[in-house]
């Protein structure tokens, strides 16, 4: 009977971040129209993109390999596998245990390697632009990332997330400056990750300034809305990532019934809402940078998720 | 028969083979005869050391044999921890064989390949089985000239001879370093035994010399930065299976030797041992993978990813030795289990890589990644394995790499326990240093998977490119199975290689066994776990769930079509992206500092028809600022010192008498 509950919340979220990630993107697309004062598609209006994709055919170009007929459903794939082992609403899932932070960031690295590959695939001088300098964000934003974690585990004592998130529940862990500068390093690498501004721009219309988007130019149909519904996903991992190690408000415990289910479930959702606003605001009021100031910006979340494990080690109670 | 008399059998066998192989040379089948019967003997080999690990690994077998220098015989061993390497050594010596059974029939010249194929396997198996200073060196030595002679195979293709004479070099300043160390640790008493060694106490100044030898010797044998220039040149001059041998296997040959002297043989040593093992094991890792970024020569890129596997497996014994030195038994364990899986893992995936390069070299004759592309169409098969090895070497899950490197992170997060401070800032920042060597990895091979296999192709060659042989595909899709098994099945590894801790360390990982589910838990299941297998089984699922719900209730229609250029698509497969111009973002973000890479770019004033071109500057800092000065002076000397050879008889009498008078000075001062 247990079992067959566990199951069945682990099944709830797998489900919840299927249906909340479209809606996330929707949010903040709306949020930064209104905010240039435009009205915006409506909230919905990722999901209605979805289905026109799903319903359009492909188009393949002519030598686009097997590698790339595979790579939307492979990175969907391990990317939704990722999204559903970071607690959302409840910690202490069925599977929870299956994989630890270091094992999610790697499966999103498994994720972008098939997504890169694939831009080289065809052979096009828009693949490859964005394949090598997705790669290069990346091979900048892991180190920052493992320090970010180490940070953490020196904290929690755990790599585990949901023990993490227990832990950061209860009340005797108070304001650190070490955990401020980790979740700045977190913000700032999530950013990178997600290809949002100031890093990358997810709507821009010029080829040569994109990144993500170059790389994954080639893709048409259905494999673009697995792709989309991918970098939707991504998106939502790393807010719940975010919202659960550094603000597990009212999270609920696994078999605490299922009013706290409830109760956390909806502190989620109001957790994204929160989120999803302060990331429109920030990509409002800043501006896209030159691709190679991202570095600079990366070696500054790296700097400061070292300083934060330093200062932990000067101190405890820092 | 023990244990240790089938391993010598098996190391007799093949070196009766490099015999036959001499007689039989000039004959047609003797491809196929050395090549089968090596395999025979490998695979019985690996039977029974997997036996003595798996078995009853606490069963010490020995055994002495009259020969070498009279008063000491020559002495081999075999406890779990030779057990272990000789697994690694005869695994690729079986699938290198399998593969040669296949690829060898391409070699022009195979006399100069048969012999020293078997003599090379039986020199990796002596220098793990051997108990004595004197055997070790001498089978050092062997293992060394045999390779040495294998990477001359092809001495008249350019660049050959010359990587030849850079690796007898360097191989002799490494026997050199060993030579050293071993005198000193046989001390003035002279036990050359290894199992006097490990009785006799060791002064910290000797222990501290001896580090550095072995970090000389062994680190020169597995690419150690500063000492790797020889490997990235006579790693890929061999045949590829060789290749696939050296860096795959000798390295691991070479670490092994790290591991029995500085853990084994060398007692507990002291915690800032420790400091200089991870710092060179950091600094090999992203320097050997920043190397590999920058190369376009598939089989070199491999050599260079070597370095850094190296380097992030001195890192892991670096950590291994932190924890030991400081009495926490259990993180010892957990560090150096992981550099022996990594060592394995690494056996695994490399041998498996340059497998795939030596493929695509016979498929099409080209090494030079620019001139490649498109051969998955062309290559299928080949093309699939190589994915597997690069998804593996990338350290992405579920395969094997992921699960090394996640222990190693593993025991990179329990550095607070150590109580010095200069550890306690150190390992974190090697840590990361590690997280970025892991990530240009993949960056790397997305380089060398997307050139070589992906695209369209930018040559003749690789346009008319045919799948391999069976031979070669069999022991390419054996290694890959073995990667994905190795991935989703940790705990078994974990617990195999517990005999080893215990027998090194006296401490071991807790038994993995025990866990439910077959994941993998280091410390307590609260801390970390992960489970390669469940991680493989979601992906699968949810994978052909969105496949099945995609093509149920989506739109099926595919359409070909040309890809999109904006309105310009170019003619010319030339206009790809290349090697060259994939990694230039890294080359601007780290080569700027650590190669003074700049780019020139030629551009010609507006109305004149010359092609606008860019040179790119690279600058091998390690080989211009340390190496070229000893070559230099070396040479200035010997045209100094060249005159002694034109004196008259006078003259070198007298040269004779100073020499003796000034050693008698020396020695009356002395004494």
């Amino acid at each position: 009977m247990v079992v067959i509950s566990d199951i069945l919340v682990q099944g709830v979220q797998m489900l919840l971040v299927l249906l909340l990630a479209p809606l996330l993107t929707g949010f903040v697309r709306k949020i930064k129209a209104r905010l240039v004062r435009r009205k915006g598609a409506s909230v919905f209006q990722p999901y209605r993109d979805l289905l026109r994709l799903l319903r359009k055919g492909v188009v393949l170009a002519d030598n686009a390999s097997w590698l790339f007929r595979v790579t939307p459903y492979v990175t969907f794939a391990a990317i939704w596998v990722a999204a559903a082992l970071v607690p959302t609403f409840a910690t202490g899932l069925l599977f929870n245990w299956t994989a630890d932070l270091i094992a999610i960031v790697a499966l999103l690295g498994s994720a972008r390697f098939f997504l890169a590959l694939a831009g080289m695939d065809v052979g096009t001088s828009f693949g490859g632009i964005g394949s090598s300098r997705e790669v290069m964000i990346a091979a900048l934003a892991e180190p920052a990332m493992l320090l970010i974690v180490f940070c953490m585990a020196l904290v929690a004592g755990s790599t585990q997330l949901s023990t993490v998130a227990n832990f950061m529940a209860s009340s005797y862990v108070g304001l650190r400056v070490s955990l401020g500068m980790a979740v700045i390093a977190l913000i700032m690498v999530a950013l990178a990750e997600n290809a949002r501004i100031p890093v990358d721009n997810p709507a821009t219309h010029l080829e040569l300034t994109m990144v993500h988007e170059a790389m994954v130019l080639e893709y048409s149909g259905r494999h673009l809305a697995m792709i989309e519904f991918g970098a939707f996903l991504k998106l939502l991992l790393y807010i719940s990532l975010i919202a659960c190690v550094f603000l597990p408000w009212k999270i609920a415990v696994s078999g605490t019934g299922p009013l706290a289910y409830a109760i956390g479930a909806a502190a989620y959702v109001i957790k994204l809402a929160v989120a999803g606003f302060f990331l429109a605001l920030f990509e409002t009021a800043t501006a896209k940078m030159r691709v190679f100031r991202v570095p600079q910006f990366l070696g500054a979340a790296l700097m400061l998720g070292l300083l934060g494990t330093l200062l932990l080690f000067v101190s405890r109670s820092f | 028969m023990s244990a240790v008399d089938l391993q010598m059998a098996c190391v007799g066998g093949l070196l009766g083979l490099a015999v036959l192989a001499i007689v039989l040379s000039r004959s047609k089948a003797a491809t196929a005869v050395i090549y089968g019967a090596t395999l025979a003997v490998s695979a019985i080999a690996l039977i029974g050391s997997m036996r003595s690990l798996l078995g009853d690994p606490a069963n010490v077998t020995v055994l002495a044999l009259p020969v070498g220098l009279p008063w000491i015989g020559a002495h081999f061993r075999l406890d779990a921890l030779a057990s272990f390497f000789l697994i690694v050594v005869n695994l690729g010596g079986a699938a290198a064989s399998l593969y040669g059974l296949g690829y060898g029939h391409h070699e022009a010249t195979p006399h100069r390949v048969l012999p020293f194929f078997p003599a090379f396997l039986a020199g990796m198996n002596l220098v793990v089985l051997a108990d004595d200073a004197f055997s070790y060196l001498l089978c050092w030595e062997f293992m060394s000239l045999a390779s040495w002679a294998l990477v001359m195979a092809h001495h008249r293709e350019a660049g050959n001879a010359k990587a030849g004479y850079i690796y007898l070099v360097m191989a002799s300043f490494g026997t050199l370093a060993l030579l050293l160390a071993f005198g000193l640790l046989a001390g003035p008493a002279g036990d050359y035994g290894f199992a006097g060694i490990r009785a006799a106490p060791h002064t910290p100044h000797a222990a501290a010399l001896v580090l550095i030898l072995m970090l000389l010797g062994a680190g020169s044998k597995a690419g150690l930065v500063p000492l790797h220039v020889w490997l990235p040149l006579a790693h890929p001059a061999a045949p590829s299976h060789v290749s696939a041998l050296m860096s795959g296997v000798m390295t691991k040959v070479a670490i092994y030797g790290f591991i029995r002297v500085v853990f084994d043989l060398l007692g507990q040593p002291a915690w800032w041992a420790s400091v200089v093992v991870l710092f060179l094991g950091g600094i090999t890792a992203v320097m050997g993978i920043l190397y590999a970024m920058m190369e376009k020569d598939l089989k070199r890129l491999l050599a260079y990813s070597t370095i850094e596997n190296v380097g992030i497996i001195f890192a892991s014994l670096g950590l291994a030795l932190a924890f030991q030195a400081n009495g926490l038994k259990l993180l010892a364990a957990l560090a150096f289990t992981a550099a022996l899986f990594h060592v394995l893992n690494h056996s695994f995936f490399k041998s498996l890589l340059f497998f795939g390069a030596g493929a695509v070299l016979t498929a099409t004759g080209e090494r030079d990644m620019d001139k490649l592309g498109g051969l998955i169409h062309r290559m299928p098969l080949t093309s699939f394995v190589f994915l597997v090895a690069c998804v593996a070497i990338s350290a992405l899950p579920p395969f094997n790499g992921f699960v090394s490197e996640w222990l190693i992170f593993q025991a990179v997060l329990q550095s607070p326990e150590l109580p010095q401070w200069a550890l306690k800032i150190m390992v974190p920042a090697v840590g990361a240093l590690l997280a970025l060597a892991v990530a240009l990895a993949a960056a790397c091979f997305v380089k060398a998977y997307g050139v070589a296999f992906l695209g369209r192709p930018r040559s003749v060659a690789a346009e008319t490119a045919g799948e391999v042989d069976r031979y070669s595909l069999a022991a390419m899709f054996i290694l890959s199975a073995l990667c994905l098994l190795a991935g989703i099945l940790p705990g078994l590894v974990i617990d195999a290689l517990a005999p080893i801790t215990t027998e090194i360390l006296g401490g071991r990982m807790p038994i993995q066994a025990n866990e439910a589910w077959l994941s993998i838990a280091p410390i307590a299941e609260s801390r970390s776990s992960y489970n390669g297998l469940l991680v493989m089984v979601f992906i699968t699922i949810s994978a052909s769930l969105a496949v099945y719900f995609i093509h149920r209730f989506a739109s099926r229609a595919l359409r070909r079509g040309p890809a999109w250029g904006c309105g310009f698509s170019d003619p010319t497969p030339a206009a790809q992206y290349s090697g060259g111009s994939f990694a230039q973002p890294i080359r601007r973000v780290f080569g700027t500092l650590v190669f003074h890479a700049r780019d020139h770019v030629e551009m010609p004033p507006p109305g004149d028809i010359r092609p606008a071109r860019l040179r790119i500057e690279l600058h091998d800092l390690i080989w211009e600022g340390m190496y070229a000065p000893i070559a230099g002076a070396i040479g200035i000397s010997s045209d100094r010192l060249n005159r002694l050879q034109f004196l008259t008889i006078r003259q070198y009498l007298s040269l004779v008498f100073a020499t003796l008078v000034s050693l008698l000075l020396v020695l009356a001062i002395w004494s």
